[in-house]
């Protein structure tokens, strides 16, 4: 071999283990999965000293297939609602083992599993004060199952058990603030990313990794078959809903919003909308104009409480 | 060393001695006992463990499963509605093979509401893979713990097992009880070492998705697992024996059954009461045997058979029932006993749901009803005026 090849060999072997996965390809998530990416890029951060937790969800299905996993890390999935206790469990095993040194716990549900059927399990994890990271992949709806509406839902979206028609907009309530409600429990740290900015999710996952306690982490993570957009457009899906201001970025440590991701040029909120099937019925029915105003006035509302701009 | 100490306690003690890593818990009466003491042993540091109280019955049952995934010994204790709230993460410890032992202090099942002692919330989850035993005093209930870890904890096994005591009767009674001596406990149960468990050393998948072409297996293989668990259900019993003296029966006790025409089957607490009529019956010169099921699961159908294969009349009574069915104890032994040589007869009794008392007059009763006809389902002292009946 030539010296040159040689060197470009090295170069990519280099490369090859700085981006060697803990999520390793072959798995079966959608082309464009949000979540996959999030999972990834979380673990990753991460780094192999982890031991992690996973609720009912695509996550388990499209990662965790017998024969195959596509982890190489120690993972465990029980049940839909249990991801938070299960963690819970590994936790004071590790601590009465005296093995507290060996790893992390990082404990993932989607936003069904998190707020909805698992919000028992995640308040008396953060109640008990377990040094374990709990990370809620947002994609808006109950997608493995086939997209029905989740308390995480926005307004007016189009799910399969909110649908439009002729007496109704989609979704009838507002996406609940579970920042919030997990900020109430007074654990030292709350913080929310997209995967449209990935470096800003690693700062976040490093620092919530380095600070002892419960730590809660909501990705947003635009699914292209539940949203209904085009596989190649979930990184500028994922950019317009923190740009129209409807999904903030914030970090909260003990209690206290101490950063926020200034929006540099507010994206009006049709643009986000308009590229998702889900909210295609915004666009159509007459009385529109009316309901697109009121989503504006949430994004605009928004903006103003995080003080975005 | 001897000592008059209330049901609960004793099974405190002995779960002490057990050493688990991890317990988990959710307070609902009559099992309250049991963990309040477990805490102060934690709190004492008489036992180090880590003791979770958790918002949940769900919430415990998972924090156990996560512990036990880890390589933790890990112990809970419920009755009634908290095992009815574990039933999803039941089946799934079972089906994760995870060695964990609960307590379930047997309790009616709402509505209405009720407190008191029947059968109906274990006899109700007969099907989620644990090993479930059954004791009729505080000493058994106490000495069934160690052996549950045992048990579970066999590398062919790895089960987990439900010990059932009555509640009320059993957990709130003061019994003299031979404490578990912690040295001797120690040789018997060794620490849990597991093959695989979460560890970043050895970085493996666990709880994943089986499609078609895989789930059944595994069911086979849990089923196989369980039954083999009968023989070990014995073994350890015989090892019990051998180390402490006491032998409380294997997968069933056999009392008086030499020559009897007439056997009563039950289990739990009010087998106590059944051999003290056994007993006043056999000096009148009536044939009756007793039969205790000590292990529901597995199902020890052969030695069922065995000790009633030369019986006239059978007699099941419990303190469950398979609504809309009949007796659930009852259901299983007369399938155990379906085709076989010298089939008896067998009638069915439900009792003490709820709390009633089963005393020993009704089941003079019973025994004469189960003689002179066939019954199945029959309720036992119904008052008839709050059914429409005279």
């Amino acid at each position: 071999m030539a010296k040159d090849e040689l060197t470009v060999e090295k170069k990519i072997k280099e490369k090859e283990e700085i981006v060697e996965s803990l999520l390793t390809p072959g798995h079966k998530a959608c082309s464009g999965c949000g979540l996959a990416l999030a999972a990834r890029t979380v673990m990753n951060t991460a780094g192999k000293d982890i031991i992690v937790t996973a609720a009912t969800g695509c996550l388990e299905v499209f990662s965790t297939s017998y024969p195959h996993s596509a982890w190489k890390m120690p993972w465990i999935h029980s049940l839909f609602e249990n991801s938070a206790a299960v963690a819970a469990g590994i936790e004071v095993a590790l601590k009465a083992l005296g093995r507290e040194k060996e790893a992390k716990i990082i404990a993932q549900g989607g936003d069904g599993a998190t707020a909805d059927i698992g919000i028992g399990c995640l308040s008396g994890m953060f109640e008990r004060g377990h040094n374990i990271l709990y990370v809620c992949y947002d994609n808006e709806a109950y997608m493995n199952t086939g997209v029905q509406r989740s308390s995480l839902t926005p307004f007016e979206a189009w799910t399969s058990t909110s649908p439009s028609g002729k007496v109704s907009w989609g979704n009838p309530t507002e996406k609940k603030n579970m920042p919030a409600i997990a900020a109430a429990h007074g654990i030292p740290y709350v913080a929310t990313a997209s995967v449209a900015y990935l470096k800003d999710l690693e700062k976040k996952v490093k620092k919530a990794l380095d600070i002892v306690g419960p730590k809660y982490l909501q990705i947003h993570a635009p699914c292209p078959l539940g949203w209904a957009h085009e596989p190649y457009d979930t990184i500028k899906v994922a950019k317009l809903a923190v740009q129209t201001g409807l999904i903030p970025l914030y970090e909260m440590e003990n209690g206290v919003i101490t950063s926020v991701r200034k929006i540099a040029k507010k994206a009006p909120v049709e643009e986000y909308l308009k590229l998702q099937g889900r909210f295609r019925h915004l666009f159509k029915k007459p009385g529109f104009e009316k309901e697109l105003e009121r989503i504006q006035a949430m994004a605009d509302a928004t903006i103003k409480k995080f003080n975005l701009m | 060393m001897k000592k008059v100490i209330e049901g609960s306690m004793a099974v405190a003690e002995a779960v002490k001695v057990c050493r688990p890593h991890v317990i988990s818990a959710y307070p609902i009466t009559p099992q309250t006992h049991i963990v309040e003491n477990l805490s102060q042993f934690v709190a004492d540091e008489e036992l180090k463990a880590e003791f979770v109280n958790v918002e949940s019955e769900f919430g415990a049952a998972s924090v156990v499963l996560g512990a036990s995934a880890t390589g933790a010994r890990a112990y809970s204790a419920t009755t009634a509605q908290g095992l009815l709230l574990m039933v999803e993460v039941l089946f799934n410890i079972a089906g994760l093979r995870l060695p964990v032992v609960i307590t379930c202090t047997n309790r009616a099942v709402s509505a209405p509401i009720n407190i008191w002692n029947d059968q109906q919330d274990a006899m109700t989850i007969r099907d989620s893979g644990w090993i479930m035993l059954f004791a009729e005093d505080n000493q058994e209930a106490a000495d069934m713990h160690l052996q549950a870890f045992k048990i579970g904890e066999h590398p062919e096994i790895m089960l987990p097992v439900m010990v059932n005591m009555d509640g009320f009767i059993l957990t709130h009674a003061f019994e003299p009880i031979e404490l578990l001596d912690q040295k001797v406990a120690d040789e018997f149960l060794p620490p849990y070492k597991p093959e695989l468990y979460l560890t970043t050393k050895n970085p493996l998948t666990f709880g994943i998705l089986a499609e078609p072409d895989w789930y059944m297996e595994t069911r086979y293989r849990l089923q196989k697992a369980i039954e083999a668990s009968s023989d070990m259900i014995e073994e350890v019993a015989d090892q019990f024996k051998k180390t402490f003296g006491r032998y409380q029966g294997g997968l069933v006790e056999k009392y008086r059954l030499d020559g009897a025409e007439t056997v009563i089957v039950s289990m739990g607490s009010v087998v106590g009461t059944i051999k003290e009529v056994a007993d006043e019956l056999r000096d009148k010169g009536k044939k009756i045997g007793v039969l205790k099921i000590r292990a529901f699961r597995p199902f020890p159908k052969e030695a069922i058979y065995d000790a009633l294969k030369n019986v006239k009349n059978v007699i099941v009574m419990e303190k469950a029932i398979s609504l809309g069915a009949t007796g659930i104890l009852y259901d299983e032994i007369k399938a155990a006993l379906y085709g076989r040589p010298n089939q008896p007869k067998v009638s069915g009794f439900i009792a003490g749901l709820g709390g009633r008392d089963i005393p020993k007059e009704s089941i003079v009763k019973v025994i004469k009803k189960g003689e002179t006809s066939e019954v199945d389902n029959l309720f036992v002292d119904l008052k008839e005026h709050l059914i429409g009946g005279k």
